[in-house]
């Protein structure tokens, strides 16, 4: 339970964090300092275990199918990394407690930091790969908001933005990565890919797997070419600077490959691809950094070169190397979130970091001043300090690299070459700082020492330094060697932690680098005149083009793709579904299943026959728009003798209904419509449609016949055994509308109610004129409602409504229901409007159509809801039988109400539809007048 | 019979899919109830095509699959429904841009004088 809680509890105190600052500033920093302080003690009691090379494992399920667990593993590596984010966490705080001003927001900025610090430790305390991976995105998006701590500021928004493409980036090739192990795996737990570091190497996917995450590991850890964002990471609040982006979050990509180690590591692939990108940014840092007029600039660009000589230590590949990486990360995160502290007071005390205008601070800040020194000492590879313990490793093994030929001379002297600089930049942190005459100009002046304890964790930091260099045994061994076991997986060479190894070739190195470095320093106006000649490449300005062009192809290719024109998304959905059904359609071809064909009877064939041209001719004249409406109709009333024929009487009486409603509305539309289409197409536009179409049809033509001839099974036993002992009605296809698949009709004829009252608000306050004649140059008839149609309407509409009730009462029965007398009735409606006109017929209707709608909606809602009074579920139908006089034996169910709110619906929904697009002529429009009136 | 009515599927697809890929509301409308037609006959011949055989019981020795056909009963429905939105929406285009283009814009397309000018022509 204690891993997990280490991990959570920074997150509950970000919570909690804001509930503080009512209480000050003081209140807050100390209530966020809490979860780091139980985390140490929760970390303390398993040092035993790991002193003893063993490691802790804290599993809980998650999502097991995907192989994402709550794992959280804790070994020296772990450990190791863990005590730097929680230290260096809670000196952050005391610092960050006399660094942020009164009027600053500080719920939002502790908040955040603790967000942040749960992340990283989540990172290195996960022991399954994929719940990593979360918490190095959270990393990634917390930098982002500490970033752009300060909002008003455009430079800290850019640079944040930019912060987060890079590393969001290198998540997603990580992400990329990890799922390529966990395949290769076939597990994400740690423990599991460790031990299958031979399996991952041997694999045809490793280099790509392996790209992949080092691109992860490069972006976060700023390597060559991604390293521009970490300077412009720097618009962050300095203590956000010393602890994000040199001390942990940066270190996150060095973690990353220290503990893939075992499973990744040791092929030629990753010694060139680490060792030579590390190289790149070691020397790239080291260089650009001495030209920093920035402190913070000059800093960052240090952590850039020191992250490269880390990296590279780990591409060399041999275990002492992998020993010095380590080593270093725990050097450089010391002396630089103290260099990076220092910098903080500096720019706080004099309101400007521009070392052109700081100088000669040692007199006004020489307690400051001292530990800066001791700590750029430190970073320079001064002896008797930590830096120069690992940098004199890095020398040594640079010497060790076995490349062929003259290239064996590289590696020593890009190390030389780095510690020149190094040496460089820090002579100039010190001396242009404290020294070189006096302060230029200062915005606060004059400057003076900060509050006691704004120095503390400064003071911390560099005592740190100093014991690590004096008696690094004693101060580091043992956290040392439990974390390279870890990263080597127990095999740990023969190293030991000296002050001086006698005289030899890396102490030579070191001797060069730091005499070469001062010499550098004094001879620095050359260099900068030198600097100034060359054209340096703006990796932010490289950025931003990037951005602007990709999102330009962007607006290109949305552009393109969705060009306002409906035919053509038409067209390419069309034809993307042409394009997912063709493999397999060209696979299977003209398939006739096992059962066969049966044969084709006469009747059957001429129907067919006909409806096959009706519906072609209806594509080749549908610029005559009614004749094709003509044609569309027969069309529609083959289908539903077709229905007939294959034993659906309810859809043939449905379909027969429908087609009538259907085309009258058409008829109705076509009224106002040109009743002609223009020839808008070119001829190549039209072949194209030709073809799209008869693929479209030839692919449907395939898969039916290899449907039909397919023998099948199917779940309908169950309906067909229990529609009349469980639905209490013999039409199957109706006890399953109203009963089995109640809700499902539910639901339809809620969207069928939808789309009336849609139809009813999109025509409510629109005036169409329709043209004075058909089109083809005939006027409409003057007899606006002819006697003869009239007289024989009028006698339908009792006989329709008579057969309507009829058809609804059998429907639990025999072959009809709620739809279809829902239906029926519709058509007897219109055809009363069709005969005798709107007002006629309206100044007869005592109630309006959404009415209609809504009491459907309600019976079928109060039928369903019904059996909940009784304790049954929603929709559960009963049904009895009573004796009606004259009628005799009739059954009831309670499902006959749903239906009955089916037909309501249906003609509510229906006879909307058609009246408000009536409504839309010029003589009912003074009708609606009277109406409105 | 069943490469009958696959023919059947496909000549309502092919017509429907032209009809559908043309620029004017009225032609888009029949090509949607032309695929409605074959995409409601192909989703019942998912229960297989039958004689005499109609789910109700007591009346046959055998029945069809009366699942597909409480879907397609449905589907016809909801068809319904949606030309009905279609038409008025091309109504309501109509209204608007006084024309009736599937894009749905005033100035794109042929105003209705000039297409009224091409009837007469013709």
């Amino acid at each position: 339970m204690s891993l997990p809680l280490v991990v959570l509890l920074p997150f509950l105190g970000a919570i909690a964090a804001p509930l503080f600052a009512q209480g000050g500033r003081t209140a807050i920093a100390i209530a966020s300092s809490v979860p780091a302080l139980i985390a140490l003690a929760a970390l303390f009691p398993h040092w035993s275990v790991l002193s003893a090379g063993g490691t802790v494992l804290h599993t809980y399920e998650w999502l097991p199918t995907l192989g994402l667990s709550f794992s959280f593993r804790l070994d020296g590596l772990a450990l190791l990394f863990a005590l730097l984010i929680l230290v260096i966490g809670l000196l952050v705080i005391i610092y960050s407690h006399y660094y942020l001003s009164a009027k600053e927001n500080v719920a939002k900025f502790y908040s955040l930091l603790l967000c942040f610090k749960g992340s990283m430790l989540g990172i290195v305390l996960s022991g399954n790969l994929l719940l990593m991976l979360i918490f190095w995105e959270l990393t990634s998006l917390t930098s982002f908001l500490l970033i752009s701590f300060w909002t008003h500021k455009q430079d800290a928004r850019r640079g944040a933005r930019m912060a987060l493409t890079i590393t969001g980036g290198g998540g997603l090739a990580l992400l990329a990565g990890i799922l390529l192990i966990g395949n290769i795996v076939g597990s994400f737990e740690l423990d599991d890919v460790l031990a299958a570091g031979d399996q991952i190497k041997a694999h045809a996917m490793y280099p790509v797997a392996l790209t992949l995450v080092l691109l992860g590991a490069f972006t976060k850890s700023a390597q060559f070419p991604f390293h521009f964002w970490l300077p412009h990471a720097m618009q962050a609040p300095t203590p956000i600077s010393a602890y994000l982006h040199s001390a942990t979050m940066v270190k996150a990509g060095i973690f990353l490959m220290a503990r893939l180690y075992p499973a990744l590591a040791g092929t030629e692939q990753w010694f060139y691809m680490v060792s030579f990108t590390g190289m790149a940014t070691l020397l790239l840092g080291a260089y650009i950094a001495m030209f920093k007029h920035d402190l913070k600039g000059l800093l960052a660009y240090s952590t850039v070169s020191h992250l490269g000589l880390i990296t590279l230590l780990l591409g060399m590949g041999t275990q002492l190397a992998a020993v010095a990486a380590i080593f270093h990360v725990i050097n450089h995160a010391t002396f630089k979130a103290s260099l990076f502290m220092a910098a903080g007071i500096i720019d706080h005390e004099t309101g400007t970091r521009d070392m052109r205008r700081i100088n000669g601070l040692w007199r006004y800040m020489p307690h400051t001043a001292t530990l800066a020194m001791v700590a750029a000492s430190s970073m320079a590879g001064v002896p008797l300090l930590n830096g120069f313990l690992s940098k004199e490793m890095f020398f040594a093994e640079s010497l060790q690299l076995n490349l062929p030929g003259l290239w064996a001379w590289l590696p020593p002297i890009v190390a030389t070459l780095a510690g020149i600089f190094a040496v460089a930049y820090s002579a100039r942190f010190v001396h242009d700082v404290f020294f070189n005459g006096k302060p230029v100009d200062l915005p606060k002046f004059p400057p003076h020492e900060p509050p006691r304890y704004m120095k503390f964790p400064v003071e911390i930091l560099v005592f740190a330094c100093i014991m690590v260099g004096v008696f690094p045994t004693i101060a580091v061994g043992p956290l040392l060697y439990s974390a390279a076991s870890a990263t080597l997986g127990g095999d740990v060479p023969d190293y030991q932690l000296a002050i001086l190894h006698g005289f030899n070739l890396p102490l030579l190195m070191s001797f060069l680098a730091f005499f070469g470095g001062l010499l550098m320093y004094t001879q620095r106006q050359r260099f900068f005149d030198f600097h100034a000649q060359l054209r340096e490449v703006d990796g932010k300005a490289v950025f931003e083009y990037a951005v602007s062009k990709i999102e330009d192809m962007a607006h290109t290719f949305t552009g393109w793709l969705e060009n306002g024109s409906l035919q053509r998304y038409a067209m390419l959905l069309v034809v993307s579904v042409i394009a997912v059904a063709i493999m397999p359609l060209v696979e299977s071809g003209f398939y006739i299943g096992e059962n066969g064909l049966s044969p084709v009877d006469w009747p059957t064939g001429i129907a067919a026959g006909v409806l096959i041209v009706s519906a072609l001719a209806t594509a080749l004249w549908h610029r005559e728009r009614f004749y094709a409406l003509v044609l569309l109709s027969v069309v529609g009333l083959i289908v539903a003798l077709a229905f007939a024929r294959f034993s659906a009487p309810d859809l043939a009486m449905t379909q027969l209904s429908v087609e009538v409603v259907t085309i009258v509305l058409l008829m109705l539309a076509l009224y106002y419509m040109p009743s002609w289409t223009p020839m808008e197409s070119s001829k190549s536009q039209r072949i194209r449609d030709i073809l799209i179409a008869l693929a479209a049809g030839t692919g449907m033509t395939l898969i039916t016949l290899a449907m039909l001839t397919q023998p099948f099974s199917s779940i309908s036993e169950f309906f067909l055994e229990n529609s009349k002992p469980g639905g209490g009605g013999t039409n199957v296809v109706n006890v399953i509308l109203v009963d089995f698949r109640g809700f499902d009709t539910l639901g339809e004829i809620t969207v069928l109610a939808i789309a009336a009252l849609g139809i009813y608000a999109m025509l409510k306050n629109t005036a169409l004129t329709p043209p004075p004649g058909d089109g083809l140059g005939h006027s409409w008839t003057r007899d606006h409602y002819p006697l003869m149609l009239r007289q024989i309407a009028r006698p339908m509409l009792p006989l329709a409504l008579m057969v309507s009730a009829y058809i609804f009462l059998r429907g639990h029965n025999l072959p009809g229901g709620g739809f279809i007398a829902g239906l029926i009735t519709s058509v007897a409606l219109i055809l009363q409007y069709i005969a005798s006109g709107m007002v006629w017929t309206e100044d007869r209707i005592p109630f309006r159509y959404h009415n209609v709608i809504g009491l459907g909606l309600l019976f079928a809602t109060i039928a369903g809801a019904g059996s909940l009074a009784f304790g049954y579920p929603f929709l559960t139908s009963s049904f009895g039988y009573i004796t009606w006089p004259v009628v005799g034996k009739f059954e009831v169910a309670s499902a006959l109400i749903f239906d009955l709110g089916v037909y309501l619906a249906v003609i509510g929904a229906t006879l909307l539809a058609l009246v408000s697009i009536g409504r839309l002529s010029p003589h009912s429009a003074i009708k609606s007048k009277m109406e409105g009136a | 019979m069943e490469l009958l009515f696959a023919l059947v599927i496909g000549a309502l697809t092919t017509s429907g899919v032209y009809l559908l890929l043309r620029a004017r509301t009225f032609p888009v409308i029949m090509g949607l109830t032309l695929l409605s037609y074959g995409v409601n006959l192909f989703l019942f011949a998912s229960g297989r095509l039958a004689t005499g055989q109609q789910p109700v019981i007591g009346t046959a020795e055998s029945y069809s699959d009366p699942l597909p056909q409480a879907l397609v009963l449905t589907a016809i429905v909801i068809g319904f429904a949606m030309t009905a939105f279609l038409v008025v929406l091309s109504l309501r285009n109509l209204a608007d841009n006084e024309n009736d283009h599937v894009d749905g814009r005033r100035e794109s397309a042929t105003p209705p004088s000039k297409l009224e000018q091409e009837v007469s022509d013709k």
